[in-house]
C-alpha cells in the first residue's frame, strides 16, 4: 500500500493541479508527502532479506499475464529515495513561473511520478510504461518554459528518447519471447528465477538491443548529444529531475534486467561497452573542458560521469556493481544541486557565459557555498558519496582479472578512468573560479543571494550525500544482497 | 431474449429506410432530429448485439451460412462499425452548418436529411462485410459501402476541392472494383468455388494450378489495397481525405479501412499456403510504412497529415497481416478507431472557427484547454506513448513481428515510429508552445463534448486494461 501511495499520489496531485488546485502549495505538499512516505518505507525495510519486499499486485490482463506489481529491494529503495529527494528539491527550487504555472508544476510531478513508478514496478510492462510517462511533460517543459534554442532541444530529446525507448521495448519483447512458452512472464521476479532458461545464443542479441535502448536513455557515447543541449535549455527544475533521476532509469534497467538475466550476453558485449564508456569519460570529458557556458558544461559533465557508472556495470565484480549503485545516487544529488544553483544564477544575471560572470561569491555567499559543495562532490572529493562510488567502481573494475604482470582491458579502462577524475577537477574548478571568484563585473552589482528558505532543500541534499559519503556501509548493505545473487548465480 | 445475427444488419437497413422516408415528408422539423434518431437507433442495435443467439459450434456450410458467418471476429467488427458510425454521426451534427452553406436548395435545410441517412447504409454495408465469407457476398457488401461513400465524399459539392475529391474517389474506386471482380473471376475459374473455405480446400488439391489462382489473388489484393490505403494504391488518399467533408473523411479512414482489413484477413487465409503471397505482403507493408511516415513529415495541413498518418497506420496493420495476427490487428483497429475519430472530432470543432492547418491550432491550449487536451491524448496515442491504446496496439503488432522474426519489418518499424513522434508532436507543439492568434474560445456542443470524453476514456482505459477487447475476440 505504501508503494501504491508513493507511485499514485504525485499523479493524483498533478491531476488536481491541472483541475485548478493551487499549484505551488499542492506540488510542495505532494513532494513532501512522497518523501515522507519513501522515508517510512526506508525505515520499514529489512535490509537482511533477499528478494522483494512490500509487494502488491493487481491483475491487468490474464491473456498476457500482465500485472500491476509493485515491490522494492535495496536497489529500488535507494532509487526511490533519490527520486523523492530530487523531486522535493526541484519543486522547492521552482521560482516564479510567468505563464501556465499550473501546467508547469503538473509536468514536474508527472516526470517524478514516471520515475517513481518505473523504479517501484516489478512488471516489465509498467517498468517501461512509467518511464515514458515523462516523455510528453519533458517535451512541454523544455518547449514552453525553456531558454535559448529550446525548440530544437525539445525536439532532439523527444525524438532521441522516443526512439531509444522503442528500441528498448523491442529488447524487452525479445527477452520475453526468448523464454520457453510455459515460463514466459513480464514479472521481474519470475524472470530472475528462470533466467537460466534463456538460451545462450539469444542472449547476445537481446543484450545488444537492450544496451542500445538503455544506452540512448542514459546518453551513452555516441548517443549522448541530446543531453547537454536539452539540459542547457530546460528550466532548472526540469533539468534537475531529468539529469538527476530520470536518466538513471537506463542504468537501473541494466542493473535490474541485463546483468542478472543475460550474464553471457553481457560478457559478449563487455569490450564494446568499455570502449564506449571510455568515450564518455575521456572524449566527453575533454569536450566538457572546452565549454564556455556553465549550463552546457554541467550538461556535458553529467554525460561524462555516466561513464563511471557504466564502468561499474561492466566491471563484473560485486564491488564495482555496488559502486555503480552508490554512484547513481550520489551523482543524481550532486548534478541536481548544480543545475539548481546554475538556474538561480541565470535567473538573476540573465547569462551563464562564464566569461561574463565573476566574483559572485562576494554577493551570493549562499549560492557559492552550495555550488562549491556540489562541485566538490561531483569531482569526487573524499567525504562525499561520489568519492565512495568512484573508488568502489575503480577498484572493482581493476580487480576483474587483475594480473600483476599484464594489464587487461579492465585495468587499462581503470587507469584511463582515473584520468577522468583529473579532467572533472579541471572543468569544475575552472567553472567555480570564473563564476564565483575574481572581480565582480559592474553590471552584476545588484544581484541578490538565494532565498533563505532554499537552505532547506540544499541542506537536505548535501546532508544526504555526506551521510552516505561518511557511512557508505549503510548504503552498500542495502544494495549488495541484490547483486550478490547475480554473482552467485553465475558461478 | 435472443436475436439471430443477421437481424442486426436488417435492423440497421430498416432504420436507414425509415429515416429517409420520414425525411421526405418532414420539411418543417429540425433535420438534426434524424441524426439523433439514427444515433439512438444504432445505439439500440449495438446493445442488441450483446444478446445474440450463441452461434452453433459447427456452423452449417450450406445455404445462407455458406456466405454469411457469425463468428466472434464478425460480431466484433459489427460492433466496431456501429460505434464508428455513432461517433461519425455526432461529428456530422457539428458539421451541419458547413453542409448548409454549401448546398443551396429550396429550404435552408436541404440535403441535411440525406447527409444523416447515408451513414446508416454505410454502416449496414460494413456490418455485412464483417460477416462475408463468400466472394460474391464480399463484392456486394463492398459495393454498398462504396456507393454510399461516393455520395458522402462529394456532399458539399459547391466546394471545388470536394468535387475533385468526389471525382477522384469515384473513378479510382470504380477501377479498383473492376480489379476485384476480375480477380474473383480468375479464382472462380480455377477452383470453381466462391466460398472462401471451399476455395482453400480446392487450392490444397495439387491437381489445381496455383498460378492462375495467384494471379486472381493479386487482382483482389489490388482492390483491397485501395480500400486500406496501402502503397502503391494510396494515391487517392491525401486529396480525397482533404477534400471530403471532415466527418466523412473520418468515416473513410476508420470504417472503410477496418472493413478492408477484415476482408483481407478472411481472403488471405486460404492463400497463405502460397509463399509468394507472404513476400508480396512484406513488400507492401514496407512500402506503406515508409511512404506514409516519410510523406507525413513535411505536411502543414492537419487533415492531410491525418491522411498520411492513415496510410502509415495501414503499414503497421499490414505487419500484423504478414504475421497473421488477427487479434493484434483487431486490437490495433480499436485503438485506431478511438484516436483517429478523436482527432477528427477536435479538428471539426476547431476548423469551424479558424481552419484546418496546423497553424490554426496555435495556442489552442489557451483558447480551449479541453480541446487541446483531447488532441494531446489523440496525438500521444497515434504516436504510441504508453498508457494509451495506441501504444498497446503497436506493442501487440511488434510482438507478433518478433515472434515471426520479421527483422526487416522491425527495423523499418523503429525508424517510422520515430518519424511518427515528430509529425504528431508538431500538432502538440502548435497547441502548447505557440502563441494563439486570437483569444476567442472554441464553442463545443454538449453532445460532442460527451463523445470526446468517451473517446479519451476509451483510449486511456484500453491503454491500461486490454483484457476486455481480448475477451470479446474469443
Amino acid at each position: 500500500m505504501m508503494l501504491l501511495f508513493i507511485v499514485l499520489f504525485p499523479i493524483a496531485a498533478a491531476l488536481a493541479i491541472l483541475l485548478g488546485a493551487s499549484a505551488r502549495r499542492t506540488a510542495l505538499w505532494a513532494a513532501g508527502f512522497t518523501l515522507a512516505a519513501v522515508l517510512l518505507a526506508y525505515l520499514g525495510f529489512e535490509p537482511g532479506q533477499r528478494g522483494f519486499q512490500m509487494v502488491t499486485s493487481y491483475p491487468i490482463s490474464s491473456d498476457w499475464n500482465i500485472n500491476f506489481t509493485l515491490g522494492i529491494d535495496g536497489l529500488s529503495l535507494m532509487m526511490l529515495l533519490l527520486t523523492a529527494l530530487v523531486m522535493f528539491a526541484a519543486v522547492w527550487f521552482t521560482g516564479e513561473i510567468a505563464q501556465h504555472k499550473h501546467a508547469f508544476y503538473a509536468c514536474l510531478l508527472f516526470i517524478a511520478a514516471g520515475a517513481l513508478g518505473a523504479f517501484a514496478s516489478l512488471d516489465l510492462f509498467f517498468f517501461y510504461a512509467f518511464h515514458e510517462l515523462a516523455l510528453i511533460p519533458t517535451f512541454l517543459l523544455i518547449g514552453i518554459w525553456g531558454t535559448g534554442k529550446r525548440q530544437a532541444a525539445a525536439w532532439k530529446i523527444t525524438i532521441y528518447l522516443a526512439t531509444g525507448s522503442f528500441i528498448l521495448l523491442l529488447g524487452l519483447i525479445m527477452l520475453y519471447r526468448s523464454m520457453p512458452e510455459a515460463a514466459r512472464s513480464f514479472d521481474i521476479r519470475v524472470l530472475q528465477r528462470s533466467a537460466a532458461l534463456i538460451p545462450a545464443d539469444a542472449q547476445g542479441n537481446i543484450f545488444l538491443v537492450l544496451l542500445i535502448g538503455f544506452g540512448i536513455l542514459v546518453s551513452l557515447f555516441p548517443f549522448h548529444t541530446w543531453a547537454p543541449e536539452a539540459y542547457a535549455s530546460a528550466p532548472a527544475p526540469a533539468a534537475m529531475l531529468h539529469a538527476g533521476v530520470l536518466k538513471k532509469f537506463g542504468l537501473y534497467g541494466l542493473l535490474r534486467l541485463a546483468l542478472p538475466l543475460l550474464p553471457e550476453g553481457a560478457q559478449q558485449w563487455n569490450t564494446l561497452l568499455i570502449v564506449l564508456l571510455l568515450g564518455n569519460i575521456i572524449y566527453v570529458g575533454l569536450v566538457t573542458i572546452a565549454q564556455k557556458r556553465l549550463d552546457w558544461m554541467l550538461g556535458y559533465s553529467s554525460v561524462m560521469h555516466m561513464g563511471y557508472i557504466f564502468l561499474g556495470i561492466a566491471s563484473g565484480t560485486l564491488l564495482g556493481t555496488s559502486g555503480a549503485a552508490v554512484l547513481i545516487f550520489a551523482h543524481g544529488i550532486s548534478i541536481a544541486l548544480l543545475f539548481a544553483i546554475s538556474g538561480e544564477i541565470r535567473q538573476r544575471t540573465g547569462t551563464l557565459v562564464m566569461d561574463e560572470l565573476g566574483g559572485l561569491g562576494k554577493i551570493m555567499p549562499r549560492a557559492s557555498l552550495a555550488f562549491g559543495l556540489a562541485a566538490f562532490a561531483s569531482i569526487g572529493l573524499p567525504g562525499f558519496s561520489n568519492f565512495t562510488g568512484e573508488v568502489m567502481v575503480l577498484f572493482g573494475a581493476f580487480r576483474n582479472g587483475a594480473n600483476p604482470e599484464y594489464f587487461g582491458i579492465y585495468q587499462i579502462a581503470t587507469v584511463l578512468g582515473l584520468w577522468g577524475v583529473v579532467i572533472s577537477a579541471v572543468y569544475m574548478l575552472r567553472a567555480y573560479r570564473s563564476v564565483f571568484m575574481g572581480p565582480l563585473p559592474e553590471s552584476l552589482g545588484s544581484v541578490t543571494d538565494l532565498r533563505r528558505s532554499l537552505r532547506i532543500p540544499i541542506s537536505l541534499l548535501v546532508a544526504m550525500t555526506l551521510w552516505f559519503g561518511f557511512f557508505p556501509q549503510s548504503f552498500v548493505r542495502l544494495v549488495t544482497p541484490t547483486f550478490k545473487s547475480y554473482f552467485t548465480a553465475k558461478q | 431474449m435472443t436475436i439471430a445475427a443477421p437481424t442486426l444488419e436488417i435492423a440497421v437497413l430498416v432504420l436507414g429506410v425509415l429515416v429517409l422516408l420520414f425525411e421526405m415528408f418532414a420539411d418543417q422539423i429540425d433535420k438534426r432530429t434524424f441524426a439523433y434518431t439514427a444515433i439512438i437507433g444504432l445505439g439500440a442495435v449495438l446493445i442488441a448485439s450483446f444478446f445474440l443467439v450463441p452461434p452453433p459450434i459447427e456452423l452449417p456450410s450450406t445455404g445462407f451460412w455458406s456466405f454469411y458467418t457469425a463468428d466472434p471476429l464478425a460480431i466484433f467488427f459489427k460492433r466496431f462499425a456501429l460505434v464508428t458510425s455513432i461517433f461519425v454521426l455526432v461529428m456530422m451534427i457539428d458539421y451541419a452548418p458547413i453542409v448548409r452553406e454549401s448546398i443551396h436548395g429550396t429550404t435552408h435545410q436541404s440535403g441535411l436529411g440525406e447527409f444523416f441517412a447515408l451513414p446508416i447504409f454505410t454502416c449496414a454495408g460494413l456490418m455485412w462485410m464483417a460477416s462475408a465469407i463468400d466472394f460474391v457476398m464480399i463484392f456486394v457488401s463492398l459495393e454498398l459501402v462504396t456507393m454510399s461513400f461516393y455520395v458522402l465524399v462529394s456532399f458539399t459539392r459547391r466546394n471545388p476541392a470536394t468535387l475533385e475529391a468526389g471525382v477522384k474517389y469515384l473513378i479510382l474506386s470504380a477501377l479498383s472494383t473492376g480489379f476485384l471482380v476480375y480477380g474473383i473471376t480468375w479464382i472462380f475459374g480455377v477452383t470453381g468455388e466462391t466460398n472462401l473455405a471451399r476455395v482453400a480446400a480446392a487450392l490444397a488439391n495439387p491437381a489445381v494450378e496455383s498460378g492462375p489462382a495467384l494471379f486472381g489473388m493479386l487482382m483482389v489484393l489490388v482492390a483491397l489495397g485501395f480500400k486500406i490505403a496501402a502503397v502503391p494504391f494510396q494515391i487517392w488518399v491525401p486529396d480525397v481525405y482533404q477534400g471530403a467533408p471532415t466527418p466523412v473523411t473520418a468515416y473513410l479512414s476508420v470504417g472503410s479501412k477496418a472493413a478492408g482489413f477484415v476482408v483481407l484477413l478472411r481472403v488471405l487465409e486460404p492463400f497463405f499456403i502460397l509463399p509468394q503471397i507472404e513476400r508480396l505482403l512484406v513488400l507492401l507493408a514496407l512500402l506503406t510504412l515508409l511512404y506514409g511516415n516519410l510523406a507525413a513529415l513535411p505536411q502543414s495541413n492537419l487533415k492531410r497529415l491525418l491522411a498520411y498518418s492513415s496510410i502509415a497506420h495501414a503499414g503497421y496493420l499490414l505487419i500484423g497481416v504478414v504475421c497473421l495476427a488477427g487479434e493484434a490487428i483487431a486490437y490495433y483497429l480499436v485503438a485506431y478507431l478511438f484516436m483517429t475519430l478523436l482527432s477528427f472530432a477536435v479538428l471539426v470543432a476547431v476548423a469551424k472557427q479558424t481552419g484546418d492547418n496546423i497553424e490554426d491550432f496555435n495556442g489552442l491550449a489557451r483558447r480551449s484547454p479541453f480541446l487541446a487536451f483531447a488532441m494531446l491524448i489523440a496525438m500521444a496515442s497515434l504516436a504510441g506513448v504508453p498508457f494509451t491504446a495506441g501504444f498497446l496496439g503497436k506493442f501487440y503488432i511488434f510482438n507478433a513481428a518478433i515472434a515471426r522474426e520479421q527483422t526487416t519489418l522491425i527495423v523499418v518499424g523503429v525508424i517510422t515510429v520515430a518519424c511518427g513522434f515528430y509529425y504528431y508532436f508538431k500538432v502538440v507543439r502548435a497547441m502548447y508552445w505557440e502563441a494563439p492568434t486570437g483569444d476567442a474560445g472554441v464553442p463545443l456542443s454538449r453532445l460532442s463534448r460527451a463523445a470526446m470524453v468517451a473517446m479519451i476514456a476509451g483510449i486511456i482505459f484500453l491503454g491500461v486494461f486490454p483484457q476486455p477487447i481480448l475477451d470479446a475476440l474469443k
